[in-house]
């Protein structure tokens, strides 16, 4: 099932009465972490398509296996002494049973073992994380109260649009507007102009904002980070070759009235079919600058 | 530990014996009882009206698209919500079991200084009512997310400098409580009562006071620089003007990580006087308990970058905010194996305060893992903003500070009334509570991995079903509140009469179990002796 990403997968449609009540089978069985390629299954993170997403996923099974052996452990002997220890039992309390000197310096010592166990990993992952380096493509992202504008440098420059809720989206959410949103494809997922970017390419966003703090989030990426007036925040990934394809997120910060309705998506092609919109871009652009001709819409951007 | 031989019930020569009459009792109150009960009541009327504001967000959550409320509304009643919740339910209930119960453990007549405490409670309705009155002024309630991050906080209407206001009285409040709890413990301890031997309730609330005076100035500050970039042109946060948003954050969460354990370091403390009674022998470990909080306190200080690695921070920051937020698991570790091993070898019975207790243990636990999980850096970009989280300070907060809450007010409220409750009916609010809590906040860990966003009204269709589970289990657990009203207010006005131990084979830790049950109006007036 997907979730964030919606175009390329439609093994399962949603919703489904019984998809809930699956999931809730699967996690009760523990099996909720099943790899299901590139894509959220409704409860459990994305492996997604990036280097990142992918360590990110790992890190966070590490972490959640523990977490559940922990749990097994410590929650095991609990029940046990919930149903061994019942006075309606029987059960005589034994009040010797105080301090252990030995007990309490293993049980301090084994978490602390435990957690520079889990520290190592994602300490390299953010290190990683972090390392913006011989980027191959940098596009500045500026949110708005509430849209992104996406503006191209590198071999995109001059390439500048905005990117808003798509039109059946923005029509079906309005209250009681009685369109049903399961009819609307991609319902709060979809925006008039995707960002586009090729695929096994290094590509560097450069985010900010103009009002208020905004968040730039896809998950198929692994990728984050705030964007926040007054501060120019980075971020990187590089989606793997061969899983070009359409991969949608949503404004992850609290930015007012319609936070929930300015999503973002991106179009990943292959680096030559991205060469080709970037020469499209610019021949409009150039049509554009032609006195005479009427201004497309990136124009009239750029002039404002 | 040792008892005080005798309650003193001699006359005196002061006219107070016994309470005013009408509501003279009440707005001129310094009995540390009375304000206790006020406390208490206050608390849990606005645990019922921050309870309809959840129930407005989870009736709108039901299905996607929007039904019901206008997306303004929707952020008003989350963001009032959590703030209705944190500052008037959850802290005002442990203050008022503070009052009522710190004098009666350590043995002391009263708090130490009885008419600040008059006026710690009554800034409160105050400070609530101009709260809530925002709904009704141009622009109505703040709905920038309780957090109050500038710039979007500064979008709002007229009712901005009242918040602000509000907020100044909260933490005056709360501030004159912490002093008091320190006075009053640091003063008024029975002779004999050392530190070591003061029950843990009262280690928890003055370890909490300490952080208490610590934090809400600082909160007090950062509101104070948002109104004057409001009104005065400042520009502490407006970066057009020099200033930087992200240092808000920062003197946010130095209040607000200190805050999420002044919320939590009580329950605690109650915990540990309910395991020993019901399992029927000491608590184990009891020093490394004290000194389990006193870090978990320390590092509650140094963890409130955490919050923010999504705002970008250099690695070095990164690193040292994910391993001492790691950190924290230890002490926590600590107190959840002490609990465990309270249990062990013990002779278990299942009253409501135990029941709460345990489930406490299990589910604030849940809620720790995933504390923990939220911690490895590279994965919180992933959970940051998203339903995880919010289920996992959910867990904290509901099953964990206010099941805390619940399980201190059925373990003393016979202490309170002098009469035991329908055991039957407290037994069925816990198992609704405890299945409803689970229905509610579980589904959302799997909405928050799937991708989706906190905060937001309406979402897209994929995440339809795990809303709705969540939405039911949200007003079940709503409804299942109204039964502990029931309860309470069942108790004050009739029942069985409570004994003095009121638990039958008890193993009280505090001096409450030595004075009759009601316990009288007042207490202690001669000092007890512990040995």
């Amino acid at each position: 099932m997907s979730v964030i990403r919606g175009d390329n997968d439609d093994s399962t449609s949603w919703p489904t009465g019984f998809a809930w009540a699956r999931a809730l089978c699967l996690a009760a069985l523990g099996l909720a972490p099943h790899a299901q390629a590139n894509t959220s299954n409704g409860y459990n993170l994305p492996l997604g398509v990036t280097s990142l997403s992918r360590d990110i996923y790992a890190l966070h099974m590490e972490v959640f296996w523990i977490c559940v052996g922990i749990a097994v452990v410590v929650f095991g002997v609990m029940i046990y002494a919930l149903v061994k220890f019942r006075r309606s039992q029987g059960a005589i309390p034994d009040t010797t049973l105080l301090h252990s000197t030995t007990v309490e310096i293993i049980w301090t010592v084994i978490p602390v073992v435990i957690l520079v166990v889990m520290a190592i990993p994602a300490a390299k992952v953010i290190l990683m994380m972090e390392d913006t380096r011989n980027s191959e493509l940098s596009i500045r992202v500026t949110a708005y109260q509430w849209k992104w504008q996406y503006q191209y440098t590198d071999a995109g420059e001059g390439i500048n649009f905005f990117s808003t809720l798509a039109r059946d989206s923005n029509f079906a959410r309005q209250l009681h507007s009685g369109i049903d949103p399961n009819t609307v494809p991609n319902y709060l997922l979809e925006v008039d102009k995707p960002m586009v970017i090729p695929s096994g390419t290094k590509v560097r966003l450069l985010l900010t904002s103009q009002d208020v703090i905004h968040a730039w989030w896809v998950p198929d990426f692994g990728a984050k980070r705030s964007a926040i007036p007054g501060f120019v925040n980075e971020l990187w990934f590089r989606v793997d070759p061969g899983k070009e394809g359409i991969y949608r997120g949503q404004c992850a910060a609290l930015c007012g009235r319609d936070h929930g309705f300015m999503p973002i998506v991106v179009d990943v092609r292959t680096p030559d079919d991205f060469k080709k919109w970037v020469d499209e871009q610019k021949a409009a652009l150039k049509q554009a600058a032609t006195p005479g001709a009427a201004p497309p819409r990136s124009a009239q951007v750029l002039s404002n | 530990m040792a008892k005080s031989e005798a309650i003193d019930t001699a006359h005196h020569d002061d006219h107070h014996d016994q309470p005013a009459k009408g509501i003279k009792r009440w707005l001129f109150a310094t009995n540390h009882k009375d304000i206790g009960t006020m406390y208490l009541v206050f608390s849990l009327i606005m645990f019922f009206i921050g309870g309809a504001m959840a129930m407005v967000i989870r009736a709108e959550l039901f299905q996607p698209g929007l039904q019901l409320v206008d997306p303004v509304f929707f952020n008003q009643m989350t963001t009032n919500h959590a703030l209705i919740m944190i500052f008037g339910a959850v802290m005002p209930a442990f203050v008022g079991l503070a009052n009522w119960m710190i004098p009666l453990q350590i043995g002391a007549p009263d708090m130490a200084l009885p008419r600040m405490n008059n006026f710690s409670f009554w800034i409160l309705p105050f400070a609530f009512t101009l709260m809530l009155s925002t709904l009704f002024v141009p622009g109505g309630m703040a709905a920038g997310g309780w957090t109050l991050y500038p710039p979007l906080s500064l979008q709002t209407g007229d009712g901005f400098p009242m918040l602000i206001f509000a907020i100044h009285m909260m933490g005056a409040s709360s501030i004159m409580g912490a002093i008091n709890v320190i006075v009053t413990i640091m003063n008024m301890r029975a002779p004999g009562m050392n530190l070591l031997k003061m029950p843990l309730f009262c280690w928890s609330w003055l370890i909490t006071a300490y952080l208490l005076i610590a934090v809400m100035p600082v909160l007090a500050g950062a509101v104070t620089m948002l109104l004057t970039d409001h009104f005065f042109k400042t520009s502490f946060f407006n970066a057009a003007g020099g200033g930087d948003p992200v240092m808000f954050e920062h003197i946010f969460w130095f209040f607000g990580h200190p805050e999420v354990y002044i919320m939590i370091l009580p329950a605690f403390g109650i915990i540990s006087e309910i395991l020993p009674t019901f399992a029927r022998k000491p608590l184990f470990g009891a020093t490394s308990m004290i000194y389990a909080i006193a870090s978990i306190a320390f590092l509650s200080f140094i963890v409130w970058g955490h919050h923010m690695f999504a705002d970008g921070m250099p690695v070095a920051a990164q690193l040292f905010y994910m391993m001492s937020t790691m950190l924290i698991a230890v002490p926590t570790g600590v107190k959840v194996f002490n609990w465990t091993a309270t249990l062990w070898r013990g002779s278990l019975s299942f009253e409501p305060p135990m029941l709460f207790a345990l489930a406490f243990l299990f589910l604030f636990s849940i809620g720790g893992f995933s504390g923990l999980m939220l911690a490895i850096v590279p994965a919180d970009f992933q959970y940051n903003q998203t339903y995880f989280v919010v289920a996992h300070f959910h867990y904290v907060l509901v099953p964990g500070a206010i099941f805390g809450i619940m399980a201190g007010v059925y373990y003393w409220l016979p202490k309170w009334t002098g009469h035991m409750y329908s055991m039957g009916l407290a037994k069925t609010h816990f198992w609704l509570s405890a299945i409803f809590v689970n229905v509610l906040f579980f589904p959302q860990h799997f909405l928050g991995l799937a991708g989706m966003p906190r905060r937001i009204p309406d979402y897209a269709v994929q995440f339809t079903d795990w809303n709705m589970v969540s939405s039911i289990g949200g007003f079940g657990f709503g409804l299942s509140q109204i039964l502990f009203a029931v309860v309470i207010i069942q108790c004050a006005r009739g029942g069985k009469k409570a004994t003095a131990e009121v638990w039958e084979g008890t193993h009280p830790t505090g001096l409450e179990w030595t004075l009759p049950s009601p316990a009288p109006y007042h207490s202690f007036s001669t000092a007890p002796h512990v040995e």
